[in-house]
C-alpha cells in the first residue's frame, strides 16, 4: 500500500497521473466536438443524439468518470505548479530566449489550463445547466439543446469568447498529447517526431471541429 | 586577421554569501577582444576589479574546455549562454559584438543554492548519485571485456546518457527547475547495460526518491533542459526513466 502511495506522490507517478487524466479528457473532446458537428446535420438529428446520451444509464459511470479525471489533473496541476514555485524560490531576472526556450504552448500549460477550467465550469452552467426547453419528435419529448444553442450564439460576445476558449484548449492538446504520452514513457528517434506533429494536428483538429459550430451558427445559420 | 576589440557592458549577479541579497552589478570592460572564451573575460574583468581595490567575481571553472561541467552560469537567462551543445567555457566573445550588454546569473535553483556571486553549490547531484549512481562490483579478477555480451545500440545509447557531465544547466533551464533530466541520464547508462541489471529497481526507485527530496521541482516535458544540456541529453533518457520507475514500483517485492 505504502508503495503505492510513494508512487502517486512521487515525481514520475504525478506526471503518469497527470498524463492518463489529460489523454481521458482529450479524447473525451474529440468525442464532444463530433457530436456537435450534427448541427451541421439538422436540430432533430442533434437533439436526438443529445437525448440518446443523457438516457443512457452509463452517463452517470461516464460523469463521475469524467470528474474524477478533471479533479486528477487539476489536483497535480496545481501540484506541479507549487512545486515549481518551491524549487526556485528565487527567479532569473532574465527570461530565456533563442534556441534554448521551449514550446509556447509548454511554457502556457498552467494559464491555458485555468482558462480551459473556467470554461468549463462556464459551459457547464450554462448548457448542461442552462434553460430547459423541450422538443417532441413522434411523440417522444426530448430536450431543445439546439434552441438553447441557437439562443446563445446569437450572442457576438459569447460567440467569440467561445472560440477562444476552443482555440485555448486546442492550444493546451498541442503540447498536452505529446507530453502524456512522453510521460507513459513512449519516446522513439522513429515515432516521437510524428506524435509531436499529431499532437499539434490533435490541437487544430479539436480548436477547428468546435469552433465551427459557434461560426456557422452565428453567422450562417 | 585582425583582432577586433570590442567594448562590452557587463550585468553580473553579486551576492556576499548564501543568506545575504544579490544584485545585478554593472562593469564596462573596453578591450574585449573577439578570441577570449567568456571565463577568459571574467578573468580581465577580475584583474580590473582586484586592481581598484573591489571583490573578485566568484565564479566556477576547472577543465575550460566542455568536459567538467562546473562552469555553471546563466547568460542572458540561457543556461550556459546562447549556443547549443557547448559549456558557457566553449563560449566566446565572438558571438557578440561591440557595444552588447550581457547580463551573467547563477543557475537558478533552491536546490543549488547560490555560495557567492554566480557559484552554486550543486551537491545535491552527488547526493543523487550516491544513492544509486554506480554499479556494485565484487572483488576478484576483472572479466574479460567480451564476456559480457552488450550490443553496439544498447552500448551507445549508453554512452550517450553517460556524457552528461552533471553541470546541472538542465535545473537551470526547467521552469520548474526539475532535475529529471540528468537523474534519467544517471539511471539510463546502467538500465542500458547488463552489468546494470542487478540494481536496476533499487537505483531508479532511490534516485528519484531522492530527487524529489531534494527540492527540485517536477517534470512538465517543455523539453528546456535538453535544448540546453551542453551534452545534447536526449529526452528519450527521461521517457526511459518514466518506465523504468513504474515497473520498479510495482515488480519490486
Ligand atoms: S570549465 Fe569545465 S566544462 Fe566549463
Amino acid at each position: 500500500m505504502s508503495r503505492l502511495v510513494t508512487y502517486l506522490f512521487s515525481s514520475v507517478g504525478q506526471k503518469k497521473l497527470m498524463a492518463l487524466s489529460g489523454l481521458g479528457w482529450g479524447l473525451f473532446a474529440l468525442s464532444h466536438m463530433a457530436g456537435n458537428l450534427l448541427v451541421f446535420v439538422g436540430s432533430e438529428t442533434y437533439n436526438k443524439y443529445g437525448h440518446a446520451i443523457v438516457s443512457n444509464p452509463a452517463i452517470y459511470v461516464a460523469e463521475a468518470g469524467l470528474v474524477l479525471l478533471l479533479l486528477t489533473h487539476v489536483f497535480y496541476g496545481i501540484r506541479v505548479s507549487i512545486q515549481a514555485s518551491k524549487a526556485r524560490s528565487q527567479g532569473y531576472v532574465v527570461k530565456k530566449s533563442g534556441d534554448k526556450e521551449a514550446t509556447l504552448s509548454s511554457r502556457t500549460m498552467k494559464y491555458t489550463g485555468i482558462a480551459v477550467l473556467g470554461f468549463i465550469i462556464l459551459h457547464l452552467w450554462s448548457f448542461k445547466y442552462g434553460a430547459y426547453y423541450e422538443v417532441s419528435y413522434d411523440g417522444v419529448v426530448v430536450r431543445d439543446l439546439f434552441r438553447l444553442m441557437l439562443e446563445k450564439f446569437e450572442s457576438p460576445i459569447y460567440t467569440w469568447g467561445y472560440v477562444a476558449a476552443v482555440i485555448l484548449i486546442g492550444f493546451h492538446l498541442s503540447h498536452g498529447v505529446y507530453s502524456a504520452l512522453q510521460s507513459l514513457g513512449i519516446n522513439h528517434p522513429r515515432y516521437t517526431p510524428i506524435i509531436e506533429k499529431i499532437s499539434v494536428l490533435y490541437g487544430i483538429l479539436i480548436a477547428v471541429g468546435f469552433a465551427s459550430q459557434p461560426i456557422y451558427v452565428h453567422f450562417v445559420f | 586577421m585582425s583582432d577586433q576589440n570590442m567594448k562590452i557592458k557587463l550585468r553580473v549577479w553579486r551576492q556576499k554569501g548564501p543568506t545575504y541579497p544579490g544584485k545585478l552589478e554593472t562593469y564596462e570592460l573596453d578591450n574585449v577582444n573577439e578570441h577570449m572564451s567568456f571565463l577568459e573575460m571574467i578573468d580581465v574583468l577580475n584583474e580590473k576589479l582586484v586592481q581598484e581595490g573591489g571583490e573578485p567575481v566568484a565564479f566556477d571553472h576547472d577543465c575550460r574546455e566542455g568536459i567538467c561541467g562546473m562552469c555553471s552560469m546563466t547568460i542572458d537567462g540561457n543556461p550556459h549562454g546562447p549556443n547549443k551543445g557547448t559549456t558557457a567555457c566553449q563560449l566566446h566573445m565572438r558571438n557578440y559584438k561591440d557595444g552588447d550588454t550581457i547580463t551573467v546569473e547563477p543557475f537558478r535553483a533552491t536546490a543549488f543554492p547560490v555560495i557567492k556571486d554566480i557559484m552554486v553549490d550543486r551537491s545535491a547531484f552527488d547526493r543523487i548519485q550516491q544513492v544509486g549512481g554506480f554499479i556494485s562490483v565484487s572483488t576478484g579478477n576483472a572479466p574479460d571485456a567480451h564476456a559480457v555480451p552488450v550490443s553496439k545500440e544498447k552500448a551507445d545509447l549508453a554512452f550517450d546518457a553517460a556524457t552528461c557531465i552533471g553541470c546541472g544547466a538542465c535545473v537551470a533551464a526547467c521552469k520548474n527547475a526539475s532535475a529529471m533530466l540528468f537523474v534519467a541520464a544517471k539511471v539510463s547508462q546502467y538500465e542500458l547495460l547488463p552489468q546494470g541489471q542487478p540494481e536496476k529497481e533499487d537505483r531508479v526507485l532511490n534516485m528519484v526518491a531522492k530527487m524529489d527530496e531534494e527540492g527540485f521541482g517536477s517534470c512538465s516535458n517543455t523539453g528546456a533542459c535538453s535544448a540546453s544540456c551542453p551534452k545534447e541529453i536526449s529526452l528519450e533518457n527521461i521517457a526511459r526513466m518514466n518506465r523504468a520507475y513504474s515497473r520498479a514500483s510495482f515488480k519490486k517485492r
